[in-house]
């Protein structure tokens, strides 16, 4: 694995951004392609593919497509989502600063498959720079007739706009996207009904995540065959790995899906700082399961071999922790930043993340006990499946996991006693904002 | 109280969206970047000029954490401490920027040059520790880089 695969999201052409060097290398073509066959070809060509989202759930996106109403005298809309807050996840903003035409062309051919004529693009508020950079590549590719009316002569029209948030981690669940947009604040929607029949504004509306729909131009130009070949075999394409924390060279590394995880840490990301050995691994954002150090050889990079081992590929977001880390402090930030974000609608996730902290902030000023790890656990327990939206989901996955994982650390450092009457707070608690 | 390039701007979101309820986000962006907070009274002038209660603007202001409900400093200074951050020293950084401006985390200098904020991932997890200062990232913070930093603004 140490040749470099073909770069095909993220390739190293200077000022790609711009819409003359994008069009050189081959850009919008696939868009004219598309244009000329059938709307339900086209899905079809994505369906094949087997192409699966890229924020974190791995929903087949043919698939996904076809849940929209083709006979419907309803507004029909795409959302791309570019909320991208998952702790360790930081590929969207590379596409939007490298390659934003990948990125709008997919959009395009995704709107026509579904006969959508409006898209809007719901970007965190903190990427400012790279908000300006789309909108710079979405009022040139207006200016070449690209977006707008009749593109390529066709009847096909359509209108894309951006939405900036504002912060809020939620607002990267795809139903408080919608109501963020609708000018709400961000709460998640019961489901069902779901999008598809009834997304914004009460009409029919898919959304797919800036990577997914960067994907697409390279379907439709390659093909599905040439496509579903690349990577894992079902959970194929191109995947921008995020690398953070322990290691030598973190950073965006494009691979295909399936690397091994040693590769990724040990050969792109360049290994270990100071060659210290790994304690634990997290693969795929704040949300997935944690692994040890000893666990990760042989576990590749797709959605399927991480759900043998015990986690998940999430957003790609490899977190590397190493033998020295606190893997106590770790996970009580992690949890903080759940309860911090936690919307408040549902009780259990509400309620139930500002305990989890509560307790592990005890272990970090070591006042937890053994009695509080089984408490942390039963918190957690009560959380899962218990909310509406992942958010309570994935503040509990993390904290099972390092019990499951780690025990001997809470273990090793609970006090023998009583638990204290009061809460213990961290060094760093302090108002989030002003 | 909005500028006219503001009120413009409005006109022509409107056709964006098909109701006005839907540029809450984008026109409280606007306030912020004229007003740099959001006061009750701008939450008020919104209100109307949206046709929504105010009880509805104020619930967006109060749930989206970018939006500063009080005056800041000149310069805020947003350390991101979580994990991709925690891990590359984001604690220490925190510390750092609070010794040098004897301030805590959420407060502000009496010069009202500084203001000091602990925030949640902002996606720059490969160049971390990072901060945002007002709309701009720094990444890959050091002490020494920050003290140079806070040295040119403190200046400047």
């Amino acid at each position: 694995m140490s040749e470099a695969a073909e770069k095909l999201i993220l390739p190293h052409i200077p000022d790609l951004h711009r819409i003359e060097v994008y069009e050189q290398h081959g850009g919008y073509s696939a868009l004219r392609k598309a244009l000329g066959m059938k709307p339900e070809e086209v899905v079809d060509e994505v369906k094949k593919s087997n192409l699966r989202g890229r924020g974190g759930a791995c929903f087949p996106t043919g698939l996904k497509w076809t849940f929209m109403p083709k006979q419907t005298t309803k507004q029909k809309y795409l959302c791309a989502n570019g909320d991208e807050s998952e702790p360790g996840t930081f590929k969207d903003r590379q596409i939007f600063e490298s390659n934003p035409h990948l990125f709008i062309e997919g959009s395009l051919i995704a709107a026509y498959a579904m006969g959508i004529n409006i898209t809007y693009v719901y970007v965190r508020g903190e990427y400012l720079k790279w908000i300006k950079i789309l909108q710079g590549a979405i009022d040139e590719a207006y200016r070449k007739g690209y977006i707008g009316q009749h593109v390529f002569g066709t009847t096909f029209s359509t209108e894309m706009y951006i939405h900036r948030g504002a912060g809020a981690y939620i607002c990267g669940e795809e139903s408080a996207l919608m109501n963020s947009i609708e000018g709400y604040r961000g709460y998640p929607r019961v489901r069902p009904p779901f999008p598809a029949q009834f997304g914004l504004w009460g009409s029919p509306t898919t959304i797919n995540n800036i990577e997914t729909l960067a994907n697409v131009p390279i379907i439709i130009d390659r093909g599905w065959e040439w496509y579903s070949k690349i990577g894992a075999p079902k959970h194929p394409g191109p995947l921008l790995y995020g690398v953070s924390g322990h290691v030598n060279r973190p950073g965006v590394y494009e691979l295909p899906t399936g690397v091994l995880l040693t590769d990724l840490i040990y050969e792109f990301a360049g290994g270990i700082s100071g060659n210290k050995k790994i304690k634990a691994v997290i693969p795929g954002g704040s949300s997935t399961m944690w692994l040890r150090g000893e666990e990760i050889e042989g576990v590749r990079m797709d959605a399927d071999s991480l759900k043998v081992a015990g986690s998940a590929i999430g957003t790609g977001g490899v977190m590397v922790m190493d033998e020295e880390t606190d893997i106590l402090r770790v996970l009580a930030r992690i949890t903080r930043f759940y309860h911090h974000e936690s919307c408040g609608q549902c009780t259990p996730c509400r309620e139930g993340c500002g305990w989890m902290e509560n307790i592990l902030n005890r272990f970090v000023a070591g006042e937890g006990t053994l009695a509080d790890v089984d408490l942390l656990l039963d918190v957690a327990n009560n959380i899962e499946g218990n909310t509406i939206c992942a958010l309570g989901d994935a503040a509990a996955w993390p904290v099972q996991s390092v019990i499951k994982k780690f025990r001997d650390e809470f273990e090793r450092r609970a006090k023998r006693g009583p638990s204290p009457k009061k809460p213990v707070h961290p060094p760093h608690v302090g108002a989030l904002q002003p | 109280m909005f500028s006219e390039e503001n009120i413009k701007k409005i006109e022509d979101l409107k056709k964006r969206y098909p109701t006005t309820t839907a540029l809450t986000l984008p026109v409280l962006w606007m306030a912020q970047d004229q007003f740099g907070w959001i006061s009750a009274e701008v939450m008020k002038y919104v209100a109307e000029l949206l046709a929504v209660p105010v009880g509805h603007v104020l619930g967006v202001v109060t749930f989206y954490t970018m939006f500063n409900r009080k005056p800041i400093g000149r310069y805020h200074m947003q350390v991101c401490t979580n994990v991709s951050c925690q891990l590359r020293g984001a604690e220490k950084v925190l510390d750092h920027v609070c010794d040098r401006l004897g301030v805590r985390v959420g407060e502000t200098t009496k010069d009202r040059r500084f203001t000091v904020s602990e925030v949640e991932c902002l996606g720059s997890c490969g160049t971390a520790p990072m901060m945002q200062l007002n709309d701009e990232y720094h990444e890959n913070l050091s002490p020494e880089s920050l003290d140079r930093l806070i040295n040119d603004l403190s200046r400047g």
